[in-house]
């Protein structure tokens, strides 16, 4: 199967230079993924499926033209890269677009869990069920779960060029979710808990079950908070969520085109020491991690923000080419259906010395936001200015009190890695904002609209 | 009209899918198509193409749906997708009803988008650049895009339905970045509708320069106000309020999982009797609308509330299996690779007798939303939240300065009972609606509207 997947990448890569192609390059990818579905004790859907396609992107002298397709036979993929030839000719002239080139892959262990394959989908539609009755056994408040999920999938990618770039990796990915429902006080609380890893066997569904029913029963009786600028504690998936809008920000598309808040300030120092992010694309632990990106070039770890200093943007083989840089490996694509662009792969967050105790101590009086909703209308990634909807629990003498709702917490991404006055010692993997692996964060100060 | 997949191979498809058992089997095939560009800094970059065809299998028995698709319309591939789908079941073979066709007619296309010239489409990008930038030299960037899709697809099940549809979208949408000293504000517009090429004839730089006129507008922006106050809710898609506080609480799956803070609530007055509220897949040419559902069935204009009252929940051919009612034509997927769920199709709040200037003249001190970059709902706790891409103060009746950076939370309940003035104006705009990973194109429309009290989160200290 392996070979084959290069061979169509190969044959793609061919045939768009027999369609007049200057240069080209081919990501085919396939996917084999199941999702299973768990609602009252019973299954309630099963999927499965693999999707195979490829991605051709070709080169017309400095004009890029993309096509994807699914017909991977000789006569299909032959149609693919013509399409993708022709698509060049339609496109202007970019001084900085053309194909990477290769270089050096070095492959990384454990990207990968034989056990996905193994797990039969009666023993994952059982992680499920788990992860749903632990919910609905944990306390009599607890009145149903909206849904329980297991999903995973088994990917492998090979890539082609006509610069010589070849490469090929396989991963796995799977995770688990529910959405617990809490019922008291006359309203409904909702509560997310999630595991992920690379195969089954790294996930635990007792305590992603407990996760979500703590999480829905701590809401109940929640008001709203007074409207003021406070100490906030955003928990790991809020800290996961703005790590990524800053991930975003410092992507070298972003920067060059002057939509970042973060263009032009290099070298400043515009961060708290507490701060420290990175971006790391080998860490097996990281759901993206990969020997290469998505046009070939090797994945890496670069240091983004770091002793309080703005250290480095994000670059693909373009952005490198016209900001006279090296690519930093960051070409992302969400499968064969997109031209590459730039991202983050994973975003770490390096933990501090507190635990979340001494965070909430450190806060004295403030808010602790356990969620936020939104982030997509409400975060401005030009300016970075952003007034998102918020959740979570009051923080009273230093320890956590009632919970609290209906709230927003405003200000702008610049400003904020300024105010992160501490980062919390436990660090954990989410899926929000990227991939992320972040503590708690302790924000000096931020504003809060509520009542 | 034609059909993807020959009657008899759906046929086959269907008893393979019913082999072990299973009270409803489905397949659905499908070829997509889809092309776009874009221009960034008055460059045409992004051109692209895809091609996708496939189908996905489905087989119900109990509470429990099997699910398996594959790439390509082989017939020794669905068969295989079929058989996979039934695998997991262990029951007595059932046979399938014959296939009838539905008489059902896809919306109409003028100008097919892939018989006009990439040339043309790189044109018009053009002069939506230009538009924009004309607006003054404060336009500091300009990024458009256009979009088209076509969706054919065929749907076939156990009792007998086979029907079929044709689906072209065009969307063109305009990005601008302002830039004064240090201010930088930015300002979007779409158009885009259940058309083809035809869309274009009219003026489409017109988007360009609205979006423009927003960006400059907001660089004499203060901050929001924050707290409690009366919010006029501008027209189109401002309906993306009534969308997410109420739509969403409507679609039957939340409702029966009681994850909606509407269960329970059908007949009840939920809202001032000025409201009525519809969601309609017949608008014709809207950008939500389609001739049939992802399951066959015909899609219809639902009335959801009538006079304030909830008067109907919004089905798919599960969810209405389960309480015993016809499905509402909801039942939609984002592709092949996807399971249908509720959906809403244009979801709107008909038109009321109020005139914005009314509106806003009542108000003391309030905030005027004119348009948001989007918003998000829990349907089981009816908390929201919306991001205003556009909004203004309102002091004493009148509209004094536009605000940056403001969102709009409250819950559900309250707020729909808090409409106390509909509008007289009324138009439609295009979405993408999120829901269970799938993304699936919606309309959302309604006239201003305002509601007494909403909680306004904004940066002003």
């Amino acid at each position: 199967m392996s070979a084959e997947l290069s061979t169509v990448a190969q044959r793609a890569v061919e045939a768009a230079l027999a369609a007049g192609a200057g240069a080209a390059e081919a990501y085919a990818s396939r996917e084999s993924g199941r999702e299973v579905r768990v609602h009252g004790g019973e299954v309630e859907s099963l999927s499965a499926a693999t999707q195979t396609g490829v991605g051709v992107r070709a080169w017309n002298g400095r004009r890029v033209g993309y096509a994807y397709g699914t017909d991977l036979n000789e006569a299909g993929v032959g149609e693919i890269a013509a399409r993708a030839a022709a698509a060049a000719e339609v496109a202007d002239e970019d001084e900085f677009a053309a194909p990477p080139a290769p270089a050096e892959i070095e492959a990384i262990g454990g990207l990968s869990d034989p056990g996905l394959a193994s797990a039969s989908a009666e023993q994952v539609a059982e992680l499920a069920l788990a992860v749903e009755r632990t919910a609905l056994a944990a306390d009599s408040r607890i009145a149903g779960v909206e849904q329980a999920v297991y999903a995973d999938s088994a990917d492998r990618v090979a890539i082609a060029s006509s610069a010589g770039v070849a490469g090929e990796f396989e991963t796995s990915t799977c995770f688990a979710y529910l959405q617990a429902l809490a019922e008291g006080d006359g309203a409904r609380e909702t509560g997310l808990g999630f595991g992920l890893g690379r195969g089954p066997g790294d996930l635990d569904p007792e305590a992603i079950g407990a996760e979500g029913a703590e999480r829905a029963l701590s809401m109940i009786g929640a008001v709203k908070p007074q409207s003021r600028a406070c100490p906030v504690v955003l928990d790991p998936t809020v800290a996961a969520s703005f790590a990524g809008l800053i991930g975003g920000g410092l992507g070298a598309g972003a920067v060059q085109r002057g939509r970042s808040p973060f263009a032009e300030r290099l070298g400043e120092e515009l961060a708290s020491a507490a701060f420290v992010l990175h971006d790391d694309g080998r860490d097996p632990a990281g759901a993206n991690s990969a020997p290469f990106d998505g046009e070939g070039v090797p994945r890496r770890r670069t240091a983004l923000v770091e002793g309080g200093r703005l250290r480095a943007f994000l670059y693909d083989s373009y952005t490198a080419n016209r900001g006279n840089a090296a690519s930093t490996g960051s070409a992302a694509r969400s499968g064969y259906r997109s031209l590459p662009s730039v991202a983050a792969s994973n975003l770490v967050v390096a933990p501090g010395d507190l635990n979340l105790d001494g965070l909430l101590a450190e806060a004295g009086e403030g808010v602790y936001v356990t969620d936020v909703a939104g982030l997509h209308s409400g975060v401005n990634p030009v300016t970075g200015v952003f007034s998102v909807g918020a959740s979570g629990r009051a923080i009273r003498a230093g320890a956590l009190a009632e919970p609290q709702r209906e709230f927003t917490i405003a200000g702008d991404l610049v400003s904020l890695l300024g105010a992160v006055r501490a980062a919390g010692s436990e660090p954990r993997w989410v899926p929000f904002g990227g991939s992320v692996s972040t503590p708690p964060l302790l924000i000096a100060e931020m504003a809060i609209s509520g009542s | 009209m034609s059909e993807l997949l020959d009657p008899a191979v759906a046929e086959r498809v269907l008893a393979r899918a019913l082999a072990n058992g299973g009270r409803f089997a489905e397949v659905f095939a499908e070829r997509r198509h889809g092309a776009s560009m874009s221009i960034d800094e008055s460059r045409i970059e992004a051109v692209q193409s895809g091609a996708e065809e496939g189908a996905g299998v489905r087989v119900v028995e109990g509470g429990t749906t099997y699910f398996a698709h594959v790439d390509g319309l082989d017939p020794a591939d669905l068969e295989r997708a079929a058989d996979e789908a039934a695998s997991a079941l262990r029951g007595e073979r059932r046979e399938p009803r014959a296939l009838r066709a539905l008489a059902s007619e896809p919306l109409p296309i003028e100008v097919r988008p892939e018989d006009v010239p990439p040339a043309r489409k790189a044109e018009l990008l053009r002069e939506l650049d230009q538009r924009g930038r004309g607006r003054g030299a404060e336009v500091a960037q300009f990024t458009g895009s256009y979009a088209e899709a076509r969706r054919q697809v065929t749907v076939a099940n156990s009792d007998g339905l086979l029907a079929s549809d044709d689906r072209t979208r065009t969307r063109v949408a305009a990005q601008v970045v302002a830039r004064r000293d240090g201010t930088v504000e930015t300002g979007a517009e779409t158009l885009g509708a259940h058309r083809g090429f035809e869309l274009l004839e009219d003026d489409p730089g017109l988007i360009a320069e609205q979006a423009a006129g927003k960006a400059l507008t907001l660089l004499d922006a203060g901050p929001a106000p924050s707290g409690s106050m009366p919010v006029v809710v501008g027209g189109g898609f401002g309906g993306v309020l009534f969308h997410e506080m109420t739509g969403h609480g409507l679609e039957a799956d939340h409702v029966q999982k009681g994850a909606s803070v509407y269960v329970g609530k059908l007949g009840e007055q939920v809202a001032q009797p000025l409201l009525n509220a519809y969601d309609d897949g017949r608008l014709p040419s809207e950008w939500g609308s389609d001739a049939i559902d992802d399951e066959g069935v015909p899609t219809q204009k639902t009335q959801v509330i009538e006079g304030g009252r909830l008067v109907a929940y919004l089905y798919d051919h599960l969810t209405a299996e389960r309480d015993g009612v016809a499905s509402t034509g909801n039942g939609r997927r984002e592709s092949f690779r996807h399971l249908p769920i509720p959906r809403m199709t244009n979801t709107y709040i008909a038109p009321g007798e109020s005139t914005p200037e009314e509106m806003i003249a009542e108000v003391q001190r309030g905030f005027y939303a004119v348009s948001f970059g989007g918003g998000q709902v829990d349907p089981a706790t009816g908390d929201f939240v919306f991001g205003v891409s556009e909004g203004y103060l309102i002091e004493g009746g009148k509209v004094t300065r536009p605000c940056r950076g403001a969102t709009l939370i409250g819950n559900c309940l309250d707020a729909l009972a808090a409409i106390d003035a509909v509008g007289d104006d009324f138009w439609v705009k295009t979405g993408i609606c999120g829901k269970g990973g799938q993304r699936v194109p919606v309309g959302t429309g309604q006239g201003h509207v305002r509601v007494g009290a909403m909680t306004v989160g904004g940066t002003e200290r």
